[in-house]
């Protein structure tokens, strides 16, 4: 066996050792994304849950200017600090659009007494069915929707309040 | 014995972020009248991958979103739809990760074409011991 040859085995371990460190160090992107960016959001109409505020259609979304549409839920922890956020959106003019998935209306009114209220519309989705016409994959996610009715971007997870900067920029392409 | 409440409130405590109240959609635990279309829907269900257990088909999560995407496709199936429509109507949203059905993309073109690969090797290797025992 030639010399070169027999460091073989030890090359094929070191090289497999390194793939693995390196997967490990940096993992894999197990966010799904929509493959609806850059597509008009898919025709719906979602009835009013809440009393006193109108439910969401998709030809709601189409109004001139860009829209938030943040797919939520009274019954999903992450979304109760991401109001907040949105609400400091709201107060720099933005109009954020809630579908709220698998959601019931006591709940969904308590929670925006506790947590606060920045949503123009609010549709029930109560068996996802938006949801998954949007391409989302859980609760929250936000999409940026222009004033055509094109999704721009979607954020995937809540929006952290260190990412008001990066979605205002989003929306601000998408004008 | 002390242990005995805690231990009953943790079997009663729900998960955290998991789940909604509402109870399930009416088509995901329930199976179609019509037992060719029930067939047809459960095929493809066991080919949808869950958005929430990666590596689990819709058949076999128990997510939430499993039992509706259940409920999407049993409608869409009851309603006319072939398999391959719903399919495709969720590869449009989620892109062709969402089916379990390897496609005949570029990028699965080595998966189709191992097997040959693999075959030809074996062949020449047959070759050349057979070739190499005549020899002496």
């Amino acid at each position: 066996m030639s010399r070169v040859l027999r460091f073989a085995p030890l090359a094929i371990l070191v090289l497999l050792i390194a793939g693995l460190v390196w997967r490990l160090a940096t993992p894999v992107d197990t966010d799904v994304h929509s493959r609806l960016e850059g597509q008009p959001v898919p025709a719906f109409a979602l009835p009013a849950i809440v009393p006193g505020k109108p439910g969401l259609s998709s030809t709601d979304l189409a109004s001139g200017r860009p829209r938030l549409l943040n797919v939520f839920a009274s019954w999903c922890v992450p979304c109760v600090t991401e109001v907040g956020v949105l609400r400091q959106l709201q107060a720099r003019g933005i109009t954020v659009d809630g579908v709220a998935v698998r959601d019931r209306a006591p709940d969904l009114s308590a929670f925006l007494a506790r947590n606060g209220d920045p949503y123009e519309r609010i549709g029930s989705d109560p068996e996802s069915r938006v949801q998954i016409d949007l391409g989302s994959s859980g609760v929250p996610e936000s999409f940026v929707v222009d004033g055509r009715g094109i999704i721009r971007y979607q954020h995937i997870g809540p929006i952290e309040a260190s990412e008001v900067p990066m979605i205002l920029a989003e929306l601000e392409k998408a004008k | 014995m002390r242990l005995l409440p805690l231990l009953i409130a943790l079997g009663l405590a729900s998960p955290l972020l998991a789940d909604s109240k509402l109870p399930p959609a009416y088509w995901s635990d329930r199976q179609l009248p019509d037992p060719r279309q029930e067939a047809r829907a459960d095929a493809l269900m066991q080919e949808i991958r869950c958005l929430v257990c990666q590596g689990q088909s819709i058949a076999d999560s128990d997510a939430e979103l499993a039992g509706d995407m259940r409920d999407l496709v049993r409608r869409r199936i009851a309603a006319g739809q072939s398999p391959d429509q719903v399919r495709g109507w969720l590869v449009q949203r989620y892109g062709s990760w969402i089916s379990y059905r390897p496609t005949e993309e570029p990028a699965t073109w080595p998966l189709w074409l191992a097997p040959l690969v693999l075959l030809a090797v074996g062949a020449l290797l047959i070759r050349r011991r057979i070739g190499a025992r005549r020899e002496p």
